[in-house]
């Protein structure tokens, strides 16, 4: 089933089409379901404007987001221009229960709120779970991780790193 | 107005451009990999905002001029960014005061720049705001590692400092082009928060066990266009596959 989230404003012949392009960072989450795809309809027969927003301003992964939702629709007889929007900015909030759920399957620990953020990343608190044990003894590693989005930890149980999807809001 | 909009947007983007720069420097050269990869993502998202500021720069000025031309195609006197940030990397304590000076001038400028009437410019402060908020967690962090750290992490602290702070005081300078642009509800008034700027590095470099200098003369030209020997070479760099190659593209 195909899952949207509230502000997100797409025609609902374009939704399964969208919904199967993967964001390229998080390949188990689709550009929908990031809630990267901002709005999505047609302006004419088989011509759609597809507007997007990035989750960080320097995020490499936007250019090839944009090439693979036009792919994606050339392939159903679609031709979209894809435009990028910055407002509003993206939040973390906006990644769905479900697929809060699929980011821990996947190996990375969903984000939390952005004042349980600051308090995770000064090391003052240990509330992030690790996704492979469920341990919340893990401790930050670095501010930084491998994408801008994450930051890395490490489990103090089951001495596995991981990473943790930065709150954003 | 268009023509002083521009010129505002290069102030700005500038900044973010050549210490981007700066820090892609170090890709592959941080002390660790942990730095190594906080720094060259700050860069990232630097570079990231940069493309939005000349994206809308491009636009206003129509004709060929794209975000490429803008970072890429400009003399040197034309770049309008401050001193402080095309200052060389030296070492590590250096990289980290510089980003700092610039970081906590950086988080009030984006909140600021927020409430811009030019729609464009909040949504990208909007936007860049959240990402610098973790630019200075982390390099006011490492200012109090490095100054409260070792003797010797403390003597290479104390001397970027005593080599930076003299740059610090050009981020407020604005010219009358650019208070036109403030008292028409675009541009950033920086003058009201310098004191909060520099009440709130203070705290952090007493914290940080540093000795602010005592400075009374401040270094500036870079937001003219007049910049250090550092820039030719910055620039060399950065230009050298747009020279070569002319309208290359990736
Ligand atoms: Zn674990």
């Amino acid at each position: 089933m195909v899952i949207k989230l509230e502000n997100q404003d797409i025609d609902s012949r374009l939704l399964p089409l969208l919904d199967a392009v993967n964001d390229p960072e998080i390949p188990v989450l689709s550009v929908v379901q990031m809630g990267v795809v901002r709005s999505a309809h047609f302006v004419a027969e088989n011509q759609a404007l597809i507007k997007i927003t990035p989750t960080y301003s320097g995020c490499p992964a936007m250019d090839t987001m944009a090439v693979d939702i036009k792919n994606a629709l050339q392939n159903a007889g679609i031709q979209a221009n894809v435009e990028l929007v910055l407002s509003p900015a993206w939040s973390t909030d906006w990644i769905t229960p479900q697929a809060r759920q699929k980011l821990e399957e996947y190996g990375i620990a969903p984000p939390l709120s952005a004042e349980a953020d600051k308090a995770v990343l000064l090391g003052q608190a240990k509330i992030v779970a690790c996704p492979q044990c469920k341990s919340k003894n893990t401790r930050l590693i670095s501010q930084f991780g491998s994408t801008a989005c994450k930051a890395l930890f490490r489990c103090d149980d089951c001495l596995e790193p991981f990473d943790y999807f930065k709150c954003l809001k | 107005m268009s023509k002083e909009l521009i010129q505002y947007i290069c102030t700005v983007a500038d900044n973010n451009l050549i210490l981007g720069q700066r820090l892609g420097e170090l890709c592959g050269h941080g002390p660790n990999i942990e730095t190594d990869i906080a720094l060259t993502n700050i860069g990232l998202d630097l570079f990231g905002q940069v493309r939005s500021y000349f994206q809308y720069a491009a636009k206003l000025e129509g004709g060929n001029s794209s975000e490429d031309t803008f970072a890429f195609l400009r003399k040197e006197n034309e770049y309008k960014n401050v001193l402080l940030v095309e200052q060389p990397n030296t070492d590590f304590a250096y990289t980290i005061v510089r980003q700092f000076l610039y970081d906590v001038y950086h988080i009030r400028f984006m909140e600021n720049l927020q409430k811009s009437s030019d729609e464009t410019l909040a949504a990208i402060a909007a936007k860049g705001v959240k990402e610098v908020a973790y630019h200075a967690r982390f390099s006011a962090d490492w200012v109090r590692r490095l100054g409260d750290g070792t003797e010797e992490s403390h003597r290479r602290a104390q001397q970027a400092l005593d080599d930076l702070y003299t740059y610090t005081d050009e981020l407020f300078h604005q010219n009358e082009s650019e208070l036109s642009l403030v008292n028409a509800g675009i541009a950033v008034n920086t003058a009201q928060f310098k004191s909060d700027y520099y009440q709130t590095i203070h705290a952090v470099f007493a914290e940080a066990t540093l000795t602010v200098p005592d400075q009374k003369y401040f270094l500036k030209g870079g937001k003219k266009g007049i910049h250090s020997e550092h820039m030719g070479y910055i620039l060399t760099e950065m230009q050298y596959m747009q020279r070569t190659y002319p309208n290359m593209q990736w």
